[in-house]
């Protein structure tokens, strides 16, 4: 992939991809992201020389009965959560 | 062309992308209850495959997918030899994984149709594809509006309502051609029993609009790739009801026809619905589509359904119900139409008309029945359980044992009022019809007690005998026959 000057990840790029998942970057991060974005891209080129194989996947239409079973309780859904307020999740503005 | 658009007439082009919860009795990935009760507690009905938690794997619901079978064969659509899921990308707190698990470049429905009619124009509106999705949770922005909130409470209950979003082609030519198939939608997805219209939130519709010079509409209403292609479109998001579709279509025409007029470019941009100021408002740039990140989701396998197209049967649909009613039963088209747009209303009055005249059964239900529950704002599903009463009415009414005045006017509007039976209405109310003997004494009592009427009647003042045909109809409480009394007291008199 980085086989010229041309960085493989600018940093327009980890900054659009850091936008969508709503992170905030300095400078400083945007750099370190880009060099390993490349990384991992390059880590995953590693694939484009396995050879093709026939994919069938061995499974279709696996379903399962509409029938209620019980979930989590309420208390046990927010248990992970780090904040709550009156039974929701409650986390920053969005917009 | 945009240099001559403000001197050209404007027609307007529309597309909708409407997403409708499917009934079953739980999610679509999981076996969490999808039934919400007015006031259960937030995230009383989730797991951990709605939660999004690491490890859940989901499991497609097979009533989802029967019941985009069906919604398939409604809209005369393919379903494809094999189907498949994919994730759709984007961090939102509504949406617990990161992902939207949706259907992509595969969808379970593809070139579908539906007629509608609009102002008497039958007008076929193309359906270019259906395709099976979750609904992500609700969230709430405290302390203000959406950019002014203080922070945000999410609710995962509904996350994993199974959804089918239905997306039609740019065939709408008018605001009210949206309204008209939103509600035919409506109807049809009842009738297949997949969908329920009384539920909070159960439609959600996003429309595009363009506008497109008019001498480019052909008389069919086709309009040139090209032509589509020019015109700058606005995608309207946040419509919740038929009316709101239409309300805010129109308000989009009249906005682009002025920035038009005044030589401006229509933005390409996402618009939000502000239903209660009646505008839209537009909304910052979200996600375009290479955004999203499509990918397949490697946890469900692909679905090869389309021979279900001959296993699913489906009901008799609304415009079939339609031509029979008139065929079988004799009625109008317009009556015909009334009582067969909602199934319950239709299979009411089919058991009714199995009892009673087609032509009584069809007054009772089409005209009184629903008069009374539209002004009260209710439908035929609150009165369910009290088939049984209306019938016992309406025999009352073909038997003549009661007026067709007193049983609409007064039983019938006291049970829906008061929810009382209809024996008990009409014993205290006496409307029994008034027997010849009561009815007789009344009419002597009525000429009686009103010597000066008898004696105007007698020397030819025709109006005196009204005045006491109203009083013998006083007297028993509206039960008597109007003519029978006329002719009585005529006899009387004579």
């Amino acid at each position: 992939m980085s086989d010229g000057d041309e960085p493989a990840v600018s940093a327009d790029e980890v900054r659009r991809v850091a936008d969508l998942a709503r992170v905030d970057l300095n400078d400083e991060e945007v750099e370190q992201f880009a060099e390993q974005f490349e990384a991992v891209l390059a880590d995953f080129e590693t694939l484009d020389e396995v050879p093709e194989v026939e994919s069938e996947p061995d499974l279709v239409n696996v379903m399962r009965a509409d029938e209620i079973e019980d979930g989590l309780t309420q208390e046990e859904a927010l248990s992970n959560a780090s904040e709550t307020e009156d039974g929701y999740f409650k986390g920053p503005r969005v917009s | 062309m945009s240099q001559a658009l403000a001197d050209r007439e404007l027609a307007a082009v529309i597309g909708l992308e409407v997403h409708v919860q499917l009934e079953t009795d739980t999610k679509i990935f999981c076996n969490c209850s999808t039934d919400a009760a007015d006031d259960e507690e937030p995230n009383s009905r989730t797991c951990p495959v709605c939660l999004g938690l690491p490890g859940a794997l989901p499991v497609l619901n097979e009533a989802a997918v029967e019941s985009a079978v069906k919604i398939g064969k409604a809209l005369d659509a393919d379903i494809p030899e094999e189907t498949t899921f994919h994730r759709k990308n984007y961090f939102y707190p509504d949406l617990p994984k990161g992902f939207q698990l949706t259907q992509y470049d595969a969808p379970i429905c593809a070139d579908g149709e539906l007629e509608v009619r609009v102002e008497g124009e039958r007008r076929e509106i193309g359906v270019r594809r259906a395709h099976l999705e979750e609904d992500p949770g609700s969230i709430q922005h405290e302390g203000g509006n959406i950019d002014t909130a203080d922070y945000t409470l999410v609710n995962y209950n509904r996350a994993g309502t199974p959804l089918m979003e239905i997306v039609t082609r740019p065939d709408f030519r008018s605001p009210a051609e949206t309204r008209a198939f939103l509600a035919k939608l409506e109807e049809v997805l009842e009738y297949l029993g997949v969908f329920d219209a009384t539920r909070d939130g159960s439609l959600r519709v996003d429309a595009n609009i363009s506008l497109v010079p008019a001498d480019e509409v052909g008389d069919d209403g086709d309009i040139s790739e090209d032509t589509l292609e020019d015109a700058n479109r606005t995608e309207v998001k946040n419509i919740s009801s038929h009316k709101g579709a239409e309300q805010a279509l129109a308000y989009e025409v009249t906005r682009q026809k002025n920035a038009v007029k005044r030589g401006r470019e229509v933005e390409q941009e996402t618009r939000h619905w502000d239903e209660s100021r009646g505008v839209t408002v537009s909304m910052r740039s979200k996600e375009a589509e290479k955004d999203y990140r499509y990918f397949r989701e490697a946890d469900l396998p692909p679905l090869q359904v389309s021979d279900w197209k001959e296993r699913i049967p489906i009901p008799e649909l609304p415009d079939d119900r339609r031509e029979r009613f008139r065929a079988e039963y004799g009625l109008s088209e317009e009556a015909a139409s009334k009582l067969t747009s909602r199934k319950s209303v239709a299979d009411l009055y089919e058991q009714l008309a199995a009892e009673f005249e087609p032509d009584l059964a069809a007054t009772w239900v089409a005209d009184n029945l629903l008069g009374e529950l539209n002004y009260r704002d209710m439908v035929v599903a609150d009165i369910t359980d009290r088939l049984d009463e209306i019938e016992y009415v309406i025999r009352l009414v073909a038997e003549d044992e009661l007026t067709a005045k007193n049983a609409e006017e007064v039983v019938l509007r006291r049970m829906l009022d008061e929810g009382e039976s209809p024996e008990a209405i009409i014993e205290e109310e006496d409307l029994g019809k008034a027997s010849g003997g009561e009815v007789e004494q009344a009419v002597a009592e009525a000429i009686e007690e009103n010597p000066d009427a008898v004696a105007d009647y007698e020397s030819g003042d025709d109006g005196a005998l009204n005045f006491l045909v109203g009083q013998v109809m006083g007297k028993t409480g509206g039960s008597a026959d109007p003519g029978q009394v006329n002719q009585l007291l005529r006899e009387e008199l004579a």
